[in-house]
């Protein structure tokens, strides 16, 4: 039993979330208290998405009726906390209020990137991360004739899609050769150029952004791209990564980097800060996995990890095998393991790719042992349990594929590809 | 918003032009219905076919052409743009009217008197199919029937059309269509043409729920080996057969594959499923509602052979009052004019989930002696909300899914949706090889090797 805890928590997202979630069902006696400055509740930032294109509405993006904190005794604070101070223990909201803390979880996210191009701040000129921008954009693109929108990642796809449900023409600008090159295969990476373009959406690989021109109103009326081309629109998409949202903790002693700097624990440099989500940057990241993981997998996990050590229970971050997933427009995406864009030495892969160009499957070995290493399916889903428990055993190639039918989690009565995938490793 | 914020498109709300092939079917549309509304008004009475074909035919000609077309614009893949910022799909102006109009036609067709309904022009337009076909003259009930199986069949095909990048809802719906057709349609009214008592074997007990009413069964006892045969089907049906399939499929080999009512929701009430709610308290109140409704005609069949064995001796004629409120209450104002005159306000399968006694007995079958779950792909879940909007039946699926934990719910009639608009593949309908199997307990995300049980969760 441990003694009764004040702890606040900064940010409502799923890091933040999970971890008061998890402190309440360890633990009835602590005092949580959830500071957000974006929603008075909880909402899946994942589905912003959905609610432009008119699949749901923003209550539909709520995981929890609203009834839930309250019985969970989980206390919602809608406010901006414009100072930390660890000496004092305590934390400054806008409104001039003052909280203490016994423990303090920061968890706030990110925010988006801009490098600096003329013309970014412009009226029209946005990012997609946090509910104020899904507001915006909603305005931003009323009654326009065409969007540019730039970065070839996760989120400018998505504003692609979201652009293209409403008509509206879009330029899509990827520096690369191709779509998300640095994380996917080449084949991968073109099955996803083809089925942008079969979305009617202009894109133009290997072009960057120059500058963003403005009309006398100060609304962006063009891009200039680094080819001195002219794109006339109105309204242009930033999606060029995030950036750990720590602005607020300037002066306050908390060591940061890119983010603020923590332990395994997820501690910072004072014991009773802990730091996780987008905004948490582990001073010793583990081999193969990056400082700062910003997917929503990895928030969850860490805030059940902090819930622990919070609760009594010091748990290092441990996550398991890598998985991650994404929607490209109409095709799936899942990957389990490591599958690196380029082949590293000592890997080979077998890559099956369907007729129909919008379903493939790449499972990466090693070249010396077999032993799989990471998969990557797309329009196909696969079983999450059983690629984790191949990747964790170190499974023969030839295994996985003969026993591809236990990681099948396509619907009954789909096409089947694991017979395809077969043939094309015994052509192997 | 404001662009899409009257659009009363059914098929794609996501269409602001359309394509000549879609304005001449739409343009069709429009005049054969006004050309059937026309003869409905009392030229039909004269001249039924000319009304029937180049009316109600080619109207349902136009509609079709204007849908086929809408959705092979587009690339396959889930379409749900729009539903939420459409007036008709999101209780808007046009979902209210439609509600209305719905609930209206309910409340005519089955408390109008005969003398309205009969030789009514609207019925006698259908005098070519029903004499052409059956030889018998239209009633107000081969009205309803005909345009029942009619809508199943356009929408059936919209719905195939919408999902045609999951075989398991064309599969599906291909099953419900022909059911409709074959056993809900045909083989009744073939049967009533043949004098022979119009039979549904795609119906039994407890829904179709004066089936084993002593009356009912001495009615088909007395009309020769025919009426026995069905007897003996039906107690077949519900006794035997939906055990065994319940067990292995779930309620869906039911709900979602063979019934006309899941039949027409997943149909024609493909447009408004994302309306049911999915609170906590509507789960409640859902829990009493359909158990309440199987007691209750389990009770009423009970006593209704006491009372025949007995001669009336101690209920009297108490029983058959019952009877009739059961038929006044849930056969008629729940099943027809709020279950489907409410598609536009609160979602699709309202009877299906707080009253039909059928779906009450599957459920329990399903929850406690079945191998029917839909299984959760690990740690997959975003918790974006889809399944559960989508959820016809009002389940909180994420609530679930995002917990990593497998759906086992009584209600859940295995449409399949969830895992259709899951944009991260995280669920799947299957059937396990056992009935213990199928729940799971993962309190923490699957693939968090530093938290787990052993850690002392759950203290």
């Amino acid at each position: 039993m441990t003694a009764q805890k004040n702890i606040i928590i900064i940010g409502n997202g799923i890091a933040g979330i999970t971890a008061a979630r998890h402190i309440r069902k360890r633990n009835d006696d602590h005092n949580i208290t959830v500071i957000s400055a974006e929603t008075d509740h909880f909402f899946s930032r994942t589905a912003l998405m959905y609610i432009y294109l008119g699949h749901m509405k923003y209550e539909h993006t709520k995981p929890y009726e609203d009834w839930f904190w309250e019985k969970n005794r989980i206390k919602l604070k809608r406010a901006y906390v414009s100072k930390v101070e660890p000496i004092l223990n305590s934390i400054l909201l806008d409104s001039g209020e003052l909280l203490t803390y016994d423990e303090l979880i920061i968890a706030s996210g990110s925010a988006s990137n801009k490098f600096g191009w003329p013309g970014q701040d412009l009226k029209g000129v946005q990012g997609l991360y946090n509910y104020q921008d899904l507001e915006s954009m909603e305005a931003n693109t009323k009654g326009i004739e065409r969007a540019v929108v730039v970065g070839g990642g996760l989120i400018g796809i998505e504003m692609v899609e979201m652009l293209r449900s409403r008509q509206i023409p879009v330029t899509f600008l990827v520096r690369e050769a191709s779509f998300w090159e640095d994380v996917l295969p080449k084949e991968e990476s073109e099955m996803i150029n083809r089925h942008i373009r079969s979305h009617h959406v202009d894109l133009r690989l290997k072009t960057d952004l120059k500058e963003i021109l403005s009309d006398e109103n100060g609304i962006a009326r063009a891009v200039l791209t680094g080819d001195g081309e002219e794109i006339s629109c109105q309204f242009v998409g930033l999606t060029v990564g995030v950036h750990p949202n720590i602005s607020f903790l300037k002066n306050s002693g908390i060591e940061t980097d890119k983010g603020i700097l923590v332990n395994e624990k997820l501690q910072t440099n004072f014991s009773n800060i802990y730091a996780l989500g987008d905004c948490a940057q582990l001073r010793m990241p583990r081999e193969e996995r990056r400082a700062i993981e910003s997917v929503w997998y990895t928030g969850k996990m860490m805030g059940e990890t902090v819930a622990a050590t919070i609760c009594g229970q010091p748990t290092n971050y441990n996550p398991g095998i890598w998985f991650n997933s994404a929607k490209f427009m109409d095709i799936e995406y899942q990957t389990y393991g490591y599958v690196s864009a380029h082949l590293k030495e000592g890997e080979e892969s077998l890559y099956w790719e369907a007729e129909d160009g919008v379903r493939c499957l790449r499972i990466v070995y090693e070249s010396a042992t077999k032993s799989v290493v990471g998969f990557n399916a797309f329009g196909i889903r696969l079983r999450h349990q059983v690629c984790d428990e191949w990747l964790k055993n170190r499974t023969h190639v030839d295994e996985v594929i003969s026993n591809l039918n236990k990681a099948n989690f396509n619907p009954e009565f789909f096409k089947k590809f694991v017979n395809d995938v077969k043939f094309k490793s015994m052509r192997k | 918003m404001s662009r899409d914020g009257f659009s009363i498109s059914l098929a794609s709300p996501h269409a602001p032009g359309m394509d000549g092939m879609q304005k001449f079917g739409i343009a069709l549309f429009v005049l054969a219905i006004l050309f059937t509304i026309v003869g409905a008004l009392g030229p039909a009475a004269q001249d039924p076919a000319l009304f029937f074909y180049l009316g109600f035919v080619v109207s349902v000609v136009g509609l079709s052409v204007y849908t086929v077309r809408t959705y092979l614009n587009r690339p396959s893949g889930v379409q749900n743009n729009h539903i939420f910022t459409s007036s008709l799909t999101n209780r808007g102006l046009w979902g209210w009217a439609l509600g209305v109009f719905l609930t209206g036609f309910y409340v005519v067709l089955y408390w109008g008197s005969d003398e309205m309904w009969n030789g009514a022009p609207l019925v006698l337009l259908f005098n070519p199919i029903s004499q052409g076909l059956f030889n018998h003259p239209p009633d107000r009930w081969f009205l309803y029937s005909f345009i029942y199986t009619i809508s199943i069949l356009i929408m059936g095909v919209r719905v195939i059309l919408k999902y045609r990048h999951s075989n398991y809802q064309i599969v599906r719906t291909c099953s419900i269509m022909f059911f409709q057709l074959g056993f809900a349609f045909l083989i009744p009214q073939f049967l009533k043409s043949m004098s022979q008592p119009e039979y549904y074997f795609s119906y039994f007990w407890p829904l179709d729920y004066d089936l084993l009413f002593p009356s009912s069964v001495n009615g088909l006892l007395s009309s020769g080996s025919l009426g026995i045969w069905m007897l003996l089907i039906s107690a077949v049906l519900t006794f035997i057969v939906t055990p065994i399939l319940t067990y292995f499929f779930g309620k869906r080999w039911y709900c979602s594959w063979v019934c006309g009512c899941g039949g027409l929701a997943n149909t024609a009430g493909d447009p408004f499923r994302q309306l049911s709610d999915k609170s906590m308290k509507a789960w409640k109140i859902e829990r009493w509602m359909i158990h309440s409704v199987l007691v209750f005609i389990t009770g009423l069949t009970i006593l209704l052979w006491v009372n025949s064995c007995l001669v009336g001796g101690i209920f009297g004629d108490f029983s058959h009052s019952l009877t009739k409120v059961y038929a006044f209450l849930i056969g008629q104002a729940f099943a027809g004019v709020v279950g489907v005159g409410f598609y536009p306000l609160l979602g699709t399968r309202v009877w299906c989930r707080f009253g039909c006694p059928m779906a009450a007995y599957l459920g329990l079958l399903q929850k406690y002696f079945s191998r029917f779950r839909i299984t959760t792909n690990g740690g997959q879940c975003i918790s974006c909300g889809n399944c559960s909007t989508y959820c016809e039946m009002g389940i909180d699926v994420q609530s679930y899914a995002q917990r990593g934990e497998n759906i086992v719910r009584a209600s859940c009639v295995g449409c399949g949706i969830c895992s259709t608009v899951c944009p991260r593949g995280v669920l799947n309908l299957e059937n396990g090889l056992t009935h213990q199997d199928r729940e799971n307990n993962n309190p923490i995300t699957f693939g968090n090797d530093g938290v787990g049980l052993d850690t002392g969760f759950g203290n």
